[in-house]
């Protein structure tokens, strides 16, 4: 019989991949991880991250990613850029075919992660780049003494909005209902922050301008009254979507396009697994995505236990 | 030398870019933005391999504002590939080695 390339195979460099193969390494599985673009995944675009143990003043997304790397080539973990274009779960040896080749593996580890969702409104493509963004660290100081937009209401609308009153002169918040979902700390730094206006159940309908972005239109859902506010810029944090493109049918997902895992991180196909922000879940953190990779790693060590005999 | 990414300023822009024989590859970035250090190292490896054909350079917006406005930037990083002092190609925000890839081998 043919050697199996892999025991393990991990897609997605973000946290939970990280952590995944950190605790592979250590535990001397034959693994790769494999990483489409560069490792970090959506805390590379994160301004600041207080809420993850360890670091009292608080750690930049990079900064934090960059300290999760070292850590993982400290015990050699084999990482590759590459993207799974597909697989083949059909039989206990499992095929992913990459950009170059196809792979076999025993077990996987599905830690692809999620992108920004889009709103769907007229102007969102034709601005991105032109003053539509969904990174405040990225494009955030080109919007020095302007103005600009910011839509969403949970932890990241909330947390990019402060970081963007840095530099614009004003953050029109807008959001759908009339409380934030945000965490109480950032809720009440939002609020007293004098370069906020809160734009209560409010949706955003259009953004035009000529070259750039010049204004958006906001509909007020309790009045059905549109408004056209002038902006230089306009960010999108309106929740993710899963990076899950690659699945074949067998695993199992929910109605958004998550993947739907057991108390084991296991998904509905033996020896494939999910951790952090693809797989469903209530609640999607760094700290929650590390440990799922845990669970993950730890059970695909006992899957690999019983199969490779 | 065919290796490493040049840093270019809004005074030898015109000359270093628009100017070149080569096609030239401008990496707009800024030390704040992390996402354009998460890409560096990846255009960094991409100078390696086509560094014969192509010019890689980049720009810090913080330091040199006159460049990225006349290209209305206001998202980074942004990856612009010139020939002949016109723009072939604009990739904007952190994208695969294989996308970038794609948009080199159109010069």
């Amino acid at each position: 019989m043919k050697k199996v390339d892999y025991d393990l195979v991990i897609i997605g460099g973000g946290p939970a991949g990280l952590t995944a193969g950190l605790y592979a390494a250590r535990a001397r599985l034959n693994v790769i991880l494999l990483e489409k673009v560069v490792p970090g995944g959506q805390v590379v675009a994160t301004d600041w991250i207080e809420n993850y143990p360890g670091f009292p003043e608080g750690i930049s997304g990079p900064d934090l990613v960059q300290k999760m790397t070292a850590q993982v080539q400290k015990f050699d973990l084999n990482i590759e850029t590459n993207a799974a274009i597909s697989m083949d779960l059909s039989a206990a040896i499992k095929k992913i075919t990459l950009s170059d080749r196809v792979i076999t593996t025993h077990a996987i580890i599905i830690a692809s992660g999620a992108f920004p969702k889009k709103l769907g409104v007229p102007g969102e493509d034709t601005f991105y780049g032109k003053g539509v963004s969904a990174c405040a660290t990225c494009d955030g100081p080109f919007f020095k003494d302007r103005v600009v937009a910011a839509v969403g209401g949970g932890d990241t609308a909330v947390q990019e909005s402060l970081f963007l009153t840095k530099f614009a002169k004003k953050v029109y918040l807008i959001h759908r209902r009339d409380q934030l979902r945000a965490e109480a700390i950032l809720q009440e730094r939002a609020l007293a922050n004098e370069k906020i206006e809160f734009l209560w159940d409010s949706v955003l309908t259009g953004i035009q301008g000529l070259t750039d972005v010049e204004k958006i239109s906001v509909q007020n859902l309790k009045t059905g009254d549109t408004k056209e506010i002038a902006v230089d810029g306009c960010f999108i944090w309106v929740g993710i979507l899963p990076n899950s493109e690659f699945l074949p049918e067998d695993v199992e997902l929910d109605q958004y396009g998550f993947i739907k895992v057991d108390a084991n991180m296991q998904t509905s196909v033996a020896g494939v697994y999910a951790a952090g922000d693809v797989r469903s879940t209530p609640l999607r953190q760094i700290a929650t995505a590390v440990g799922d990779a845990a669970i993950a790693v730890f059970s695909a060590e006992h899957y690999l236990q019983n199969v490779k005999v | 030398m065919a290796e490493g990414v040049l840093e270019i300023e809004d005074s030898n822009f015109e000359a270093e870019v628009l100017q070149s024989e080569k096609p030239v590859l401008v990496d707009f970035w800024a030390p704040w933005c992390g996402p354009c250090r998460a890409i560096a190292p990846v255009v960094e490896e991409l100078a390696g391999t086509f560094g014969d054909k192509i010019k890689f350079t980049k720009c810090n917006v913080d330091d040199n504002p006159v460049a990225p406005g006349k290209f209305g930037i206001k998202s980074i990083p942004t990856l612009i590939l010139f020939n002949g002092g016109d723009i072939v190609d604009k990739v904007i925000g952190i994208v695969a080695k294989s996308k970038l890839e794609e948009m080199l081998n159109k010069v």
